[in-house]
This record gives C-alpha cells, structure tokens and sequence, in this order.
C-alpha cells in the first residue's frame, strides 16, 4: 500500500473546493440573499484556509482568511452580500488557484491588490477595512442535542472532554438525558446511554462545534440550531438569558436581545445527516476505462462463443452460449450507463465564462443552460468542453451585439444565451442558442470567396453556406478582438466533433440570432455495426446510420453503370461501390446488396457483397500509422479473431455526395 | 499527574517528533516500532492514549488495533491514528477497528498536542 502524495491530495481538494466557491459565488451573484449559497461560499473558504495551512500553503491560508472573514460577516448580517463583494471574490478565488498552483511564486503585490478591493467591497471604503474586516464576530445562541454512538466510549471517546471543550466556546447550560439508560440488569457498563441538551452562546462560528465533534461527527446524532444572531452583542446582555431561561425557545432570546441584526435563522441541517444520505461511490475514472475494456474483451469472447456454439449441434451449449450473449450485452449497457456523467459539470463551468465574456466585452449577456441531467459517456464529455468553449465565447463575441444596437433593433438590453443538451436516439444534442444579429450570408460568401474556399458565384445551400465557416482560417470578425476573431477555434470545433463521430448543424435567421446544434454519439466505446462483407473482407457499419438495406439487382447495377446512382422513392441516390473503392480484385456476388446511410440530412447507398448481420463492435482505435485514413474511424475484433474495419459514415457520405456534384458538374 | 502515552511508528524521525512534542507537552511518552511491539508494550504497562502509525511492517496499525481492543486492560482507551489519506475510506476502517480520532499527516507539533488535549480532556 503506497500513500499518494499529500500535497497532491490537497491540490486537487482545491482545485473542487474552488470550484465549489466559485459556483456559489455565481448562484450568489443572481440571487443576493441566497443564504444557503454565502453558507457554502463560507464553508468552502474556511476549509481551504485550514487544509491549506495544514499543508504549508501559508501565503494561501493568510490571503484566504480575509475572505473567509468578509463571508463570515455576510453570514452573521453585518454586511450585505453585493455584486462588488463577489467580483471581488472571484477574482480573489482565481488568485488563490495561483497561490495552490505556485506557492514558492512572488504573489505579494497581488495578493495586497485584490484584498484593497475586497475590503472596498466590504465596506464601501478601503481605509477602515482592515480593522473592520477583521472586526470581532457577534456572538450567537446555538442549541446543540447530541448523542453519541453507543460503543464510543469502547473505542475510546470519552464525552466528558467534549463538554468542556464545548464550555471553552462559550458560556454554556448542559443538560443530560439520561431517559436512555436501562435497568440495571440490562446495563453494559462500557455503552454509552446518555445523550445531551447543550445551549451555547458563543462568537465562534457553527464550524467550531462541528470541530468539537469531529471524531465522532459521521457516526453520532448532532442537531444544531442557530436560535438568534445578536450583531455585537454587549457583554452584559449576553449571557443573562441563557443563565436565567429554563427553556430557551426563540422569541425570548430575540426580545431580550433588541439589537438583534437578523431574523432568527431556520435550523440548520445537520450537516453529518445530509452527507449520510449521499450513497454515492466515487471511483477513479481508469478503474472504469479498465472495467470497460474488460467489459470490451468479455464482448469479443462472447462473440467467438456465439460462432462456435453456431456451428456446432450441441443444443445445451447454444443454450448457454445465448444466455452468455444476453447476459454480456446487458453488461455493456450498464457499464454504459455507469460511464455516464451529467452534463451540469460542463455547464457550470459556462457561467463564469459568460460573466467575463460580459464584462470584457461590456455587453449584457444572459446564460440560459437546460438539460443539465442529460447524461453522457464521460469521455465524450471530456473533449467537447473546448469545442464548446468557442462557440459560447464566438456566440458572446460575434452574435450578441451592444447593449444600444440591441435596444435600437428593439430588443431587449441583455442578450441570452441558450445552452441546452438532449438526448435524442441514441444521441445527445448540444444546442448553443443566441438572439443577437445572426450570421451574415453575404459576408459569409465574399470572405469564402475572396480566401478560395469556393468559387465566385458557386450555388450553395444556407447550411452548405454556414458549414464553411468552420473551415480552417475562416473568420468574418473584422476587428480581431481578444476573444475570438482570430480565426482560430471553429475548425477545431469541426474537428473535435467530427473526431467524436458527431455533426454541427446551423440554423441562423438574420437579426433574430443563430443556434448551431452538435449531435454527438453517447457513447465511444461499443456500438451496435452491421457487419458486411465486400470481396474478402468484411467491415462494419455504425447501426445507427444505416437507414435500410436493398438488393442492387443487375438490371438497376447495368443501367446505372457509370452514374451511380439508385433511384428510391422517387429520389435518386448516389451510391459508392466499397468493392471498387477498396480494390478488392474479386468476382462480385451475383447479388449484391446496397445499405443505405445517412448523416441525417444527406443520403448515400454503399454497395456490398453480403449482409452478415448485427454485430456489437467494440470500437478499438487505428494505430498511428493509419490515423489519416478517413474513409474507416477505427476497427474491431470479430468472433474468430478477424479485424474488421469500421466505416467512417460521415466521410463516405460526404465522398458520395462529392461524387454526385462532379456527375452533375460533368452533365 | 501525567498521562502515558504509546507512540507506534516504524519511522524514527517521526518517533522523534513525536515524543519531543509530547514530552515538552509533559506527557510521559513510550515508543513502539510496530503493532507487534506496540502490543507487547500495551500488555506490560498502563497508557492513557495510543498514537499509532497504519502503515508499518510486522503488523499494521488497523490489525494492532483491533487486537489492542481485545484486552481487557485497555478497554476504553482512546487511540489516535496517523494517516495521510484525506479521503473518508481509511477512516471508516480505522474507526471500524476500533481507533478514537485520526491526525492527518504531515502535521506539526501543535495539532499533535492539541489532538492529545482533546482526547485526553483537562
């Protein structure tokens, strides 16, 4: 057993501690008196301070306790929550992310910078903050029940030195129900039957109750009430209704108390319950990537199973050999299913991006996510972060327009932006929506033009139109600014997505906005192929894409000779023949079949020798050698061992249709 | 009236540290170099608290601790161990065994101390 690196350890706790701050910091920012959200805010900095200084993150654990501080004046209702207090703070949570990244590094200056803004915010003046900041906290009435474990005091926990730490809070009134306790004859002198009535007012916070108890906390009952907050509650005042009150319910405290700053707070909920409820288990993602391959290989053998158990005539070992086929190809869903994660991470982290992008840009722009629960396969998930990235930021840069040209074309001041995800048949759909100008066609054109993307006048579809401005170096921004513009980012997109199996669609109407969608796979890993034969190989075909398969009888093969073509339905269809494409030399079958596929919009027809039926195909990569083969996307292992190659549906539909423009070109 | 504590780790240095600062705290400090040793210490003497290391060859901290909770002599002792997993997991099982508290590691002298204080009350 090796221990990891600790330091490590703590990096990454704070890389989610940050991540936790900066999410409540934003639902903060919508709502200001969300309380629950500046408890959270609260809680995450007082953990990162106490880890950090626990690890030798000083600088970290110095600049931290000033926020903690102005959090902790929010909570107790000395000071408002303001949108100047969380900018300040999440610029000052951005700094602490430098002070875990690079510790030993000069953060001196920026440290004073951000805390001079912080103390602004605080208190609308730099000068008195650094007295007020840290200003004595008020005190506060917590009303504690607890018991705890019945065999704490077997393993060593005696709750008389919790008493008094208690007692070293603050003033405290304990009070010992001893209803619990048996008859003597039942008695086992080493549990423990008492449990307690503690009312403690104190000026430390909820957190130093919860450290008093921090052995026992996951295994006890620990209720804590916050009876009523008194802003800077004189000495005398204090501690009389707590010594004279025989019960202490929340009126009399709050009379007694007139300067009580906050309405008495709801109870809080018992933070050890809450983690309780959360069965969660977290597991390090190789561990899965490894249950999937396995998963993989269990498939592979199945289906050599299910060969054999073909070809043979032993009835009891089809018997078990389906049953092996059932049970396997359930497993692969529920792997599948265990590999999803929801989209909410990805999002989020959306929101902090717009609100630079807001400020940077000086536009009003509102994100709208929905859909957050859609799951997807967790790698997928992985690489269209970036993807995304740049169609939010392109969406804020190029589509929103300026808060006045918005109001002069009528519109409302603040622009949204509409993230959303789907699923849809075996698909999940990522929508990035705005309502700014929409894409221009013409400038579009003449930029496609004039960089030789397409000919002067060539006829184009508005989707075949749009589709050009992920080519590489495109860009209509004519003013690179610091965001997008640069060209850069929507050939990455195009490429990321087609990487992940997936297609972009466009729509944009002009001066209502444009939405570009991404239908992606769920999944990378398995897939349900048709498996197909062509000379002497056989390849597999994404299920998913293939629409229907037809006999390519020889009358229709003679008259389309040259063309190419199939009519069905009264539509024309081009097809490609995999055996001239892949030079197999081979005699064709007399009858050969055509399996029509589709990228949703466009058709193709591929001819084939043979049909040879479902296959589940676990998808393995192409080596490096043969990465920039386009025409298959991976391969796979069959039931006796073969590879089959897979075929990459995207780009032979789009080879099809090349194939049709050139006859048409050629009349 | 000092308290006797059983400090168990198969690190030297780490021995050390501890029992300077505990000594300097005033409590009477006995080491141990490994659960089998540390049980052999338990059963000759009286301790009011058991510092141990998880992670030690011969017999490791979660096994000595559970055999440490089978004698009668030392029912109820508080035991404290050393561990740098923050994750819940080892705690669950160090709990489990038996064990009262845990001190992350690395830790400095003050948050031993206290850690002591706590268990040990006034």
């Amino acid at each position: 057993m090796s221990f990891p690196d600790p330091i490590a350890v703590f990096r990454t706790e704070a890389a989610e501690l940050l991540e936790q701050i900066e999410a409540g910091l934003l639902d903060l920012n919508v709502n200001l008196g969300d309380k629950d959200q500046v408890d959270a805010v609260f809680r995450g900095l007082h953990t990162l301070k106490g880890s950090g200084a626990m690890f030798g993150f000083e600088a970290l654990a110095a600049f931290t306790h000033h926020c903690e501080t102005a959090f902790d004046r929010v909570r107790k209702g000395e000071v408002p929550a303001t949108h100047a207090l969380v900018t300040a703070v999440l610029e000052a949570k951005d700094h602490m992310r430098a002070l875990v990244e690079t510790p030993a590094g000069d953060h001196e200056a920026v440290s004073e910078v951000l805390l001079a803004n912080l103390r602004h915010a605080v208190d609308g003046s730099g000068d008195q903050a650094a007295s007020s900041v840290s200003a004595a906290p008020a005190k506060t009435l917590f009303k504690i029940r607890f018991s705890l474990p019945q065999n704490a005091m077997a393993n060593g926990t005696n709750p008389l030195p919790l008493l008094d730490e208690l007692r070293d809070l603050g003033t405290c009134r304990i009070v010992a129900d001893r209803s619990g306790i048996p008859a003597l004859d039942e008695l086992v002198p080493t549990d423990l039957h008492v449990s307690w009535d503690v009312e403690l007012l104190t000026d430390q916070p909820r957190s130093a109750i919860d450290d008093v108890f921090i052995f026992v906390m996951d295994d006890m009952e620990l209720a804590v009430e916050e009876i009523a907050v008194a802003a800077q509650m004189p000495t005398v005042a204090a501690p009389a209704p707590v010594a004279t009150a025989a019960s202490v319910a929340a009126e009399p405290v709050a009379s007694a108390t007139s300067t009580a700053a906050a309405a008495p707070a709801a109870p809080a909920p018992g933070d050890a319950k809450a983690a309780k409820a959360n069965e969660n288990v977290r597991v390090p993602a190789e561990k899965l990537d490894e249950l999937m391959d396995r998963v993989g290989e269990l498939v592979i053998a199945q289906s050599r199973l299910s060969q054999l158990a073909g070809g043979s005539g032993d009835l009891t070992l089809r018997a078990v050999s389906e049953d092996v086929e059932r049970l396997s190809g359930e497993l692969r869903d529920t792997m599948m299913v265990l590999r999803m994660v929801p989209v909410t991470h990805l999002f989020s982290r959306f929101r902090r991006l717009v609100h630079d992008l807001a400020n940077e840009t000086g536009k009003r722009i509102e994100l709208v996510t929905e859909g957050e629960t859609t799951e997807v396969d967790k790698s997928v998930i992985e690489r269209l972060a970036d993807p995304l990235v740049h169609l939010v930021r392109n969406s804020c840069d190029h589509g929103l327009e300026t808060p006045e040209d918005r109001l002069a074309a009528g519109k409302t001041e603040a622009g949204h932006i509409h993230l959303s995800a789907r699923q849809q048949a075996g698909e999940v759909i990522i929508t990035i929506k705005d309502d700014g100008r929409g894409i221009n066609k013409e400038r579009v054109r003449a930029k496609a033009e004039s960089s030789g993307l397409i000919a002067a006048n060539a006829s184009l579809t508005d989707q075949e139109l749009y589709q050009l401005i992920f080519q590489p170096g495109f860009s209509t921004a004519s003013q690179v600014t610091n965001l997008s513009g640069r060209g850069v980012g929507m050939d990455v997109v195009k490429r990321t997505i087609d990487a992940l199996r997936g297609t972009i669609n466009v729509v944009s109407r002009p001066g209502e906005g444009s939405e570009i969608s991404l239908a992606i796979p769920l999944t990378l890993a398995i897939i349900d192929g048709l498996l197909v034969r062509v000379g002497n190989g056989r390849y597999v075909i994404p299920l998913s894409a293939v629409e229907e398969c037809l006999e390519l009888s020889i009358e229709e093969d003679m008259r389309s000779r040259g063309r190419s073509f199939i009519s069905l339905r009264d539509s024309l269809v081009p097809f490609l023949r995999l055996r001239d494409l892949f030079r197999t030399n081979t005699t064709p079958d007399p009858f050969q079949k055509v399996v029509v596929i589709s990228t949703g919009s466009e058709r193709v027809g591929l001819v084939v020798d043979q049909i040879i039926g479902d296959h589940q195909t676990v998808i393995k990569g192409m080596s490096k050698l043969h990465h920039d083969v386009a025409t298959f996307s991976g391969a796979t292992i069959l039931g006796d061992g073969d590879v089959a190659l897979i075929l990459d549906v995207g780009h032979l539909v789009a080879e099809g249709q090349q194939q049709e423009a050139h006859l048409r070109a050629a009349g | 009236m000092s308290a006797n504590i059983l400090t168990v780790d198969d690190s030297a240095s780490i021995r050390l540290t501890t029992r300077v600062a505990l000594t300097n705290a005033g409590y009477q400090v006995t080491e141990a170099v490994d659960g089998v040793d540390g049980i052999a210490k338990l059963n000759a003497g009286q301790f009011d608290l058991v510092i141990t290391d998880l992670n030690m060859p011969n017999m490791d901290g979660l096994t000595m601790i559970r055999e440490l909770r089978k004698l009668p002599a030392h029912m109820g002792v508080p035991v404290i161990f050393l561990t740098t997993e923050s994750d819940g997991e080892i705690k669950q099982q160090a709990k489990a065994a038996g064990a009262t508290g845990w001190l992350t590691k690395p830790f400095d002298p003050e948050s031993l101390v206290k850690i002591a204080k706590k268990v040990l009350g006034k």
